[in-house]
C-alpha cells in the first residue's frame, strides 16, 4: 500500500509538473510592454513553488512508503517535534513568501500607481450587456458628454453608449465596436460599465482590468507587437458572457490615423 | 531534543474554566429543560453569561458590518454619468431629534429598572434556600415589578421609534430617498428587532415568574436579559450618535 | 418538567424527541451530517451537468432536456452555494464538530442543546428556501456564488434575477443566523466543559480546529448577514447601497450612487474567512489521523494550534486578494498581499508538521490514513498556487480564470473532502458501531484522488492559457478553441471521478447494516471518543465524567505496556 502510494503521489507530481515545465498550455504570447516584468515575475514564482511543490509531493511520497508498518521490527521515534527546525522552515517560508511579493511590486506600481504619460491616446472603454464599446476623442482630444438617457444599445455606436450630441466636445469623438491602437505608444484607458461589472481582459497584452458602473477607472499599457488580439469578458456579466468578446488591432501610427479619419469622415 | 508539546504527566493542571469534571453529568443543557438542582446553578449562570458574551459578539458584528458600510457609502463618492465628475449624493437627513431624545430616556430608565430587577431576582435565588427552612421567615418576597415595568418601558421604546420613522417618512424622507435615509431605517430599524428580541426574553421570565419555575431559572434567564438589555441600551447611543454625526 | 439530570440520565423516548427534535448533539451531528450528504451529491450533480454542457452543448439529457446558457450560469451559482455553505461549513463544522467536540472534551452535551436543535433546522430551512429557487420562474439566479451587484441586485439583469435571487439571499441569510447560533454553542462549550485535566493545550487538534473555526463564523457571518440585509433592501425597497446608476436593458433604474465595491469587500471580509472555516475542520481532522496511523505524537502540537490562531487571525486581514483587479485602490492592494503571502507560512508550517509526523513512524494504511494523506497532497497542491494569485502583478494574466478555479477548489473544496471522507471512515465506527468496508474504501480513495487531480490540475493550465471562469462555451472566443479537447478530457474524468462516489454512497449504508462489528478502540487512539462505548451513550460516557491525564498524541511512548496512551489512562510511573 505503501507502494502504491509513492508511486500514484509521484507520478502525479511528475505529470503535473510536466505540463507545466512544457509550456503545452501556457500564458499566450505576450506583444505589451508589460509582458517581460510580469512574466518574469511568473517565471521566477514558478520555479519556487514548483521546487517546493516537488520536495513536499516527493517527500510525502517518500515517508508514506519508507515509514510503513513493517511489524514489530520499525522502530518509531517518539519526538513531539522539533523547535529549531520549526523556527527555521518558519523563516525560510517567511523570507521565500515575503520577498516574492517585494519582487513583484516595483511591475505592480508601474502598472497601476503611475498614470499613463503624456502623449497617450485616450481610449475610453464601456462594458454593457453583451459588447464592448471603444470611443476615441477625436481631435479636440476631450470626450463629450453622455447621458444615460440617450442610450440605445439596439442603434450601436455612439447611441450604445448615449454620446450627447449637442455638446461640442461631443461632436468629433468615435465610438467604434473594434478597437484599434497604435503600436509601441501607450493608450490611456478610461474603463466605465454601463449595467453590471464586466472586466476588460485583453491576454497578450497582459491587460485585465474589471470596468466597474459608477467607477471611470483610469488605466494604461503599451502594445508593443502589430497584429490582432482577442478581448474577453472575464467578470460573469450575465447570460452572454462567454460570447462578450472584441476585437484589438494593433496598426501602425498612419494606419492608426488613417483609420480614425476614416470613422470621422463617416460620422459627417 | 526541544519539546514543543506538553509532557505527559502533568501534575498540577488547572482545569477548564469551571473544573467541569466535578460536576455531576448534567453538565450540558444551559438552556435544557430548567434543572431544578442547585449544585449546577452557578455553573449554568456562568455558562449563559458566556454564551450571552459570545451572541452579543455576533449581533455587534452585524452593526459593525452596518457602520462600515456606511463609512464606505458616505465616504466614496459615485461618477456622475453625464458629466464624467465623481459626486457625493449623501442628503442630510432632518431627524427628529426631541423625539429621539425622549426614546433615548425612556430606553435609559428602562435599562435602570432592568438591572432593579436582575437585582431584585439575584437577592431572590440567593434568599430561595433561607426561605425553604421550615419557619423561617425573610419577609415580603414580592417587592416592586420592576420587570414589568422594564417591558412597558421597553414597549415605549419601540413605539417611541416606530413614531420616529412615521416622523422622518412625514418629512420627506423614506427608506430611498437618500443613502442617508437608508441607513437611518436600517439601523434603527435592526436595533428594534434585537430589542423586541429582548423584550421576548423579559416577557417570558416575567411569565416564568408567574409559572412558578424554580427561581434558579428565572434568576438566569433575568440575568442574562438584563445584560443583553444594557448593551442595547448602550447600542443605541452609538448608533444615535453614528447618526447624528453622519446625517 | 424533567431536571437536567433526569434528561440525561434517561434518553428520550419516541421516534420525533430521538430521531427528529433530538436535542442530543450526536443526533444533531448526524442530522447535518446527512444534510450535507445530501447537499454535496446535489451540489455534484450540478458541476456534472455543467461540464457535460460545456462540451456538448446541444446534448439532450433525460428528464432534464438541453441544457441552456443561462441554466449553465444557475447550475453553476446552485454549484458554488450548496458546496460552500450547506457541504464545505456544514459537514466538518456542524456534522463532526457537533458529534465529536462533546465527546473530544469530555462533555456530556453541548453547551445549549436547545439553541444546537434550532441551529439545525434553521440551516435545514435554509438549505429548502435555496432548493426552491430551482423551482420558481425564472429559475434560480446566474449572478454566482459571490453574488457580485449590480448583477445580484438587478431584477431586471437576468434569468433567474428575480424571485430566484431573493431565494438564494435569503436562504444566505437564514444560513448565517443559523451559523451564528452554532458558532456560539461550539465556542461556550469547548471554554466552559471541559472534563477535568483537560486544559486547552491537551485539547486534541480537532478540537482546536473546531473552535477557532467557530470563532471565525461568529465574527464573519455576522458581516455576511449585514451585507445581504443591504442587498434584500435594494432589490426589494429601491435603496441604492450597491447600485450606481445603471441602464439595463434600455431601461434606467431607480438607483443612483451605489457602490458595487461595498458588496465585494463586505463579501469577502466573509468569504476569505469562510474559506478557513471550510478548511480548518478538516486540518484538524488531518493532524489527529496521521498521528493516530502513524503511532508517533503529532509533530510540534503547539506550533500546530499557533498555526490554527494564525490563519484564523490573518485570514481577517487578506479579503482584498480577491479585489485586484476590482477597481481598488493599488495601494492597498499592495498592502493586502503582502498579508495574503504572510498567511502562506502557518499554512507552510502545517504541512511541514505533517510531513515531520510521518517521518520515522510506522505507517498502517487503513482508509481514514489514506485520505489523510491525500489530504496533505491536496493541501499541497491547491496551497502553492496560492503565492501566485497573491500577487497583484500575477493576478493580471490569472485573475477570474480556470487557475483561480482550479486553486480554490484543490484547497477548500477537494482537500476538505478529502477531510470530509477521513472524517468519515476514521469515525463511522463510533457512530454506527460497524467498520467500513475497507477494500471499497480503497478503491473509492485512489479513484478520488487520481479523478480529482486529473480534473483540476488541467485546470492551472486552461488559466494560465486565459481560459476565463464560468464560460458555458469555448467557441464564441477563438483563442479558447484550441483548449476544448483538455475541456472534453477534463469532462470524461468528472463523470468517472462523480460515478466513483456512488462505491462510498453504497460502502456507507451498506457497513451501517452489513460491516464488521467494531469495538470500542478499533484503530488504537487515544482521545476521549475511543474510551467510552460504541456507539456513545446518551449521555457519552454512561454517567461518570472523564478525568484527562495525558496530552492528546501519545503514542509509542519509551517504557509505556502498548504503543499508545488514552487520555484517560492513570498517570504510571512508567509513563513519565
Amino acid at each position: 500500500m505503501g507502494l502504491a502510494l509513492l508511486v500514484v503521489i509521484w507520478l502525479i507530481t511528475f505529470f503535473s509538473t510536466y505540463f507545466f515545465a512544457a509550456k503545452t498550455w501556457y500564458l499566450p504570447t505576450g506583444m505589451s510592454a508589460a509582458t517581460a516584468g510580469i512574466d518574469h515575475q511568473f517565471a521566477v514564482t514558478f520555479l519556487l513553488m514548483g521546487i517546493v511543490f516537488v520536495l513536499a509531493q516527493g517527500a510525502l511520497g517518500l515517508f508514506v512508503w519508507r515509514y510503513r508498518d513493517q511489524g514489530a521490527a520499525t522502530r518509531v521515534q517518539y519526538s513531539h517535534g522539533n523547535t529549531k527546525l520549526e523556527v527555521l522552515w518558519t523563516t525560510l517560508t517567511a523570507i521565500m513568501f515575503i520577498g516574492l511579493n517585494l519582487m513583484g511590486s516595483p511591475i505592480w506600481a508601474a502598472e497601476r500607481f503611475a498614470p499613463a504619460q503624456a502623449g497617450a491616446v485616450p481610449v475610453e472603454v464601456t462594458g454593457m450587456q453583451f459588447a464592448w464599446y471603444f470611443r476615441y476623442a477625436g481631435v479636440d482630444g476631450k470626450f463629450g458628454r453622455t447621458d444615460p438617457k440617450l442610450q440605445d444599445a439596439s442603434a450601436g455606436n455612439e447611441s450604445a453608449i448615449g454620446l450627447d450630441t449637442t455638446d461640442p466636445a461631443a461632436k468629433d469623438d468615435v465610438v467604434t465596436g473594434t478597437m484599434y491602437l497604435p503600436v509601441n505608444r501607450e493608450v490611456d484607458l478610461t474603463l466605465r460599465a454601463e449595467d453590471v461589472i464586466h472586466s476588460f481582459f485583453v491576454p497578450s497584452m497582459r491587460f485585465k482590468q474589471d470596468a466597474v458602473p459608477g467607477l471611470a477607472i483610469h488605466m494604461h499599457f503599451t502594445p508593443t507587437q502589430t497584429g490582432d488580439y482577442e478581448i474577453a469578458c472575464a467578470e460573469l456579466c450575465g447570460l452572454g458572457h462567454y460570447k462578450m468578446h472584441g476585437m484589438l488591432h494593433v496598426v501602425s501610427q498612419e494606419d492608426f490615423d488613417k483609420w480614425l479619419a476614416a470613422r470621422e469622415a463617416e460620422k459627417q | 531534543m526541544a519539546t514543543l508539546s506538553p509532557t505527559i504527566a502533568i501534575k498540577d493542571v488547572r482545569p477548564g474554566r469551571g473544573g467541569a469534571g466535578v460536576r455531576p453529568p448534567a453538565g450540558g443543557g444551559g438552556d435544557g429543560p430548567e434543572g431544578g438542582g442547585f449544585s449546577d446553578y452557578g455553573a449554568r449562570l456562568r455558562r449563559a453569561r458566556l454564551g450571552l458574551i459570545v451572541g452579543l459578539t455576533s449581533v455587534l458584528m452585524i452593526f459593525v458590518g452596518f457602520t462600515s458600510a456606511l463609512i464606505f457609502r458616505q465616504g466614496v463618492p459615485t461618477l456622475d454619468e453625464r458629466t464624467g465628475q465623481y459626486i457625493h449624493d449623501w442628503l442630510q437627513v432632518n431627524l427628529p431629534i426631541p423625539l429621539l431624545l425622549v426614546n433615548t430616556f425612556i430606553l435609559l430608565v428602562s435599562s435602570v429598572t432592568m438591572e432593579l430587577a436582575r437585582r431584585q431576582v439575584t437577592r431572590q435565588a440567593a434568599l430561595a434556600p433561607v426561605r425553604s427552612i421550615p419557619g423561617v421567615s425573610v419577609g415580603d418576597e414580592r417587592g416592586f415589578p420592576w420587570l414589568y415595568v422594564t417591558v412597558v418601558l421597553g414597549l415605549g421604546f419601540l413605539a417611541g421609534q416606530w413614531m420616529a420613522w412615521r416622523e422622518l417618512a412625514d418629512r420627506g424622507f423614506s427608506v430611498a430617498t437618500s443613502p442617508s435615509s437608508s441607513f437611518v431605517y436600517l439601523l434603527t430599524g435592526t436595533h428594534a428587532v434585537h430589542l423586541a428580541g429582548g423584550l421576548v426574553a423579559l416577557i417570558y421570565s416575567s411569565a416564568a415568574a408567574l409559572l412558578h419555575k424554580p427561581v434558579e431559572a428565572r434568576r438566569i434567564a433575568v440575568d442574562v436579559t438584563g445584560w443583553y438589555w444594557h448593551v442595547m441600551a448602550f447600542l443605541w447611543i452609538y448608533l444615535f450618535a453614528l447618526l447624528w454625526f453622519t446625517r | 418538567m424533567a431536571t437536567t439530570a433526569a434528561l440525561h440520565a434517561h434518553a428520550p423516548q419516541g421516534f420525533i424527541r430521538k430521531y427528529i427534535f433530538s436535542l442530543d448533539h450526536k443526533v444533531i451531528g448526524l442530522q447535518y451530517y446527512f444534510l450535507a450528504l445530501v447537499a454535496v451529491f446535489v451540489g455534484m450533480a450540478l458541476s456534472l451537468l455543467m461540464r457535460i454542457h460545456m462540451i456538448w452543448p446541444t446534448a439532450v439529457l433525460p428528464l432534464i432536456g438541453e441544457i441552456k446558457p443561462e441554466t449553465y450560469l444557475s447550475l453553476l451559482t446552485m454549484h458554488g452555494t450548496i458546496m460552500v455553505f450547506f457541504v464545505l461549513t456544514t459537514a466538518p463544522q456542524g456534522g463532526f464538530g457537533n458529534y465529536f467536540l462533546p465527546i473530544q472534551i469530555g462533555a456530556p452535551d453541548m453547551a445549549f442543546p436547545v439553541l444546537n436543535m434550532l441551529s439545525f433546522w434553521t440551516t435545514f430551512v435554509g438549505f429548502v428556501v435555496l432548493i426552491a429557487a430551482f423551482f420558481v420562474s425564472g429559475g434560480a439566479p446566474l449572478h454566482g456564488w459571490t453574488g457580485y451587484t449590480p448583477l445580484s441586485a438587478l431584477p431586471s439583469a437576468g434569468p433567474g434575477e428575480q424571485l430566484g435571487a431573493d431565494l438564494w439571499i435569503t436562504s444566505i441569510a437564514i444560513f448565517c443566523i443559523a451559523s451564528l447560533m452554532g458558532a456560539l454553542n461550539f465556542i461556550t462549550t469547548t471554554l466552559d466543559l471541559r472534563a477535568k485535566g483537560m486544559s486547552m493545550m491537551r485539547m486534541p487538534l480537532t478540537c482546536w480546529a473546531w473552535f477557532i473555526t467557530a470563532i471565525l463564523g461568529l465574527l464573519a457571518f455576522g458581516v455576511l448577514l449585514s451585507a445581504g440585509i443591504l442587498l434584500l433592501l435594494d432589490r426589494n425597497l429601491g435603496t441604492s447601497f450597491y447600485v450606481p446608476l445603471v441602464v439595463v436593458n434600455g431601461q434606467i433604474m431607480a438607483h443612483k450612487g451605489g457602490s458595487p465595491l461595498l458588496w465585494q469587500h463586505l463579501f469577502w471580509f466573509f468569504g476569505h474567512p469562510e474559506v478557513y472555516i471550510a478548511i480548518l475542520p478538516g486540518m484538524g481532522v488531518a493532524s489527529q489521523i496521521l498521528s493516530t496511523f502513524s503511532r508517533k505524537p503529532i509533530f510540534g502540537y503547539k506550533a500546530m494550534v499557533y498555526a490554527i490562531m494564525a490563519i484564523g487571525l490573518l485570514g481577517f486581514m487578506v479579503w482584498g486578494h480577491h479585489m485586484f483587479m476590482s477597481g481598488m485602490s493599488p495601494y492597498s492592494a499592495f498592502a493586502f498581499s503582502v498579508m495574503t503571502m504572510a498567511i502562506g507560512v502557518p499554512s507552510a508550517i502545517k504541512t511541514f508538521n505533517w510531513l515531520g509526523t510521518l517521518y520515522k513512524g510506522r505507517i498502517r494504511f487503513q482508509t481514514p490514513m489514506l485520505f489523510a494523506i491525500g489530504f496533505v497532497s491536496m493541501f499541497v497542491s491547491g496551497g502553492l498556487s496560492g503565492p501566485f494569485l497573491a500577487q497583484p502583478v500575477l493576478d493580471i494574466p490569472l485573475h477570474d480564470t480556470a487557475f483561480v478555479v482550479a486553486h480554490f477548489h484543490l484547497i477548500m473544496g477537494v482537500a476538505a473532502i478529502f477531510g470530509i471522507f477521513a472524517a468519515t471512515y476514521y469515525w463511522f465506527p463510533k457512530m454506527f458501531g460497524r467498520m467500513m468496508n475497507e477494500t471499497l474504501g480503497k478503491v473509492h480513495f485512489f479513484a478520488t484522488l487520481i479523478g480529482t487531480y486529473c480534473i483540476f490540475m488541467p485546470m492551472h493550465y486552461l488559466g494560465l492559457a486565459a481560459q476565463p471562469r464560468r464560460y458555458s462555451q469555448f467557441t464564441e472566443v477563438a483563442y479558447l478553441h484550441r483548449l476544448i479537447p483538455l475541456n472534453e478530457f477534463i469532462t470524461y474524468v468528472a463523470i468517472i471521478t462523480v460515478a466513483a462516489q456512488f462505491i462510498f454512497l453504497f460502502n456507507l449504508f451498506w457497513s451501517m447494516k452489513k460491516g464488521a462489528k467494531a469495538s470500542d478502540n478499533p484503530w488504537e487512539a487515544t482521545t476521549l471518543e475511543w474510551s467510552t462505548a460504541t456507539p456513545p451513550p446518551h449521555d457519552n460516557f454512561g454517567g461518570h465524567t472523564p478525568v484527562v491525564n495525558h496530552g492528546p498524541y501519545e503514542y509509542n511512548v519509551p517504557g509505556a505496556p502498548r504503543d499508545y496512551i488514552m487520555q484517560t489512562d492513570p498517570v504510571t510511573a512508567e509513563a513519565h
